[in-house]
């Protein structure tokens, strides 16, 4: 029973059942900095992962 | 969550503006934004030429997106930098801009640096030995003076880059940490045209990075996801970082501390001195304003490396 979260070239499982926000905390991973995405789609915090899932990361921040 | 407009599922939150929208309403409220703030600072109009300067990036191409969706007479410009880095960095940004030209029927200038100065920027670095190791200062340099060059040469009324909230925020934070009075003054959405300088302006200042990547994606647009090779570890970056964890505690910080300090400086913070704007002066060999003694910084540094 997982979830799969996936972030550049880092692979990340958490358990089912949390949401995208406590998810991104237990990672340590600020939300501002990313956006979620599962087949295509935007998820928001709220959302309850589901086993089987794969979140995709966006990273946002550009530097230089 | 829930879209306030259209009560469907929600795409997007913005916490700072405590709005949560759907794919569509996002779409349709990150150009009306823009427009505000292109009317609210008095950047250019429909009747003007407008030149972007693109970098393959998100910021960049969202932006010309979001300025043609709104019926601007935009063009785009690419300076190529030629920094490859085994990754092929400029090589696959120039791709990405030609593509997004070619896709909307649009007008793409290229200037490429080697062609034009002998050497791509990682090589003028080194020559020109500024910068400790990284390109970064000397790009920046050649960045602003090739940006400017171009639209001066070609008749633009105005060059519009792409900076978002967090970029400008970042600078912000990094100019106060270090008092650096006169960009405190400087820094802002629109510099106005100076002799030898066209003006220059930000029409996403307002908008946060992430609002760009959800909008960028959210249009299919394809940027270049990958970061310059030589941006790792960038203060930049950490400055945004910084910042993000304080927006993350308190939302709408970033936002508060950028337009706080615009609507300040205009009710007199800083008051200025004459003596810095009465220190500016054309380069006599290109024609733009420096603040240097004789040529400005980037006609010493070509001077420089072709010794
Ligand atoms: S990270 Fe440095 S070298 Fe790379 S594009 Fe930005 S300024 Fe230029
Ligand atoms: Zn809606
Ligand atoms: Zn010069």
């Amino acid at each position: 029973m997982s979830v799969k979260i996936i972030m550049r070239d880092k692979e990340y499982e958490v358990r089912p059942g949390m949401n995208l926000m406590s998810a991104l905390k237990k990672l340590d991973i600020l939300p501002e900095a990313v956006i979620a995405t599962r087949d295509g789609d935007l998820i928001l915090e709220d959302e309850i992962l589901k086993d089987g899932q794969v979140i995709k990361l966006v990273s946002v921040i550009s530097g230089g | 969550m829930k879209c306030r407009i259209c009560g469907r599922k929600a795409a997007v939150n913005m916490r700072q503006h405590k709005l949560a929208l759907c794919r569509d309403d996002f779409l349709e409220w990150v150009p009306q934004q823009v427009e505000r703030f292109i009317q609210k600072y008095k950047m250019f109009t429909r009747e003007e030429r407008v030149l972007v300067a693109v970098s393959g990036g998100k910021d960049s191409l969202g932006l010309w997106d979001i300025l043609i969706r709104l019926g601007y007479r935009a063009d785009g410009v690419y300076i190529g930098l030629g920094i490859d880095e085994g990754i092929a960095y400029s090589g696959k940004s120039q791709e990405l801009c030609e593509k997004f030209s070619s896709n909307h029927g649009l007008t793409l200038h290229v200037v490429d640096i080697r062609k034009e100065y002998g050497h791509p920027v990682p090589v003028m670095s080194e020559l020109s030995r500024r910068g400790k190791g990284k390109p970064c200062a000397v790009c920046g340099l050649v960045k602003r003076h090739v940006m400017n060059r171009a639209a001066r040469e070609m008749g633009y009324d105005v060059l519009v880059t792409g900076h978002n909230l967090d970029d400008e925020a970042a600078v912000l934070f990094a100019n106060t940490l270090h008092w650096e009075g006169e960009y405190l003054l400087r820094q802002g959405p629109l510099l106005p045209g100076r002799e030898g300088l066209v003006r220059k302006v930000k029409p996403l200042c307002r908008i946060y990075e992430k609002e760009m990547a959800a909008y960028t994606l959210l249009r299919d647009i394809d940027y270049i996801y990958e970061e310059c090779p030589f941006a790792a570890g960038s203060t930049t970056t950490y400055y945004k970082e910084l910042l993000n964890k304080l927006e993350n505690d308190h939302p709408g910080s970033k936002m508060t501390f950028y337009v706080k300090f615009l609507k300040s400086r205009q009710s007199g913070l800083f008051v200025e001195k004459e003596k810095i704007q009465q220190s500016l002066h054309p380069c006599p060999n290109c024609g733009q304003l420096t603040s240097t003694d004789d040529l400005c910084s980037f006609c010493r540094m070509i001077d420089k490396i072709s010794q």
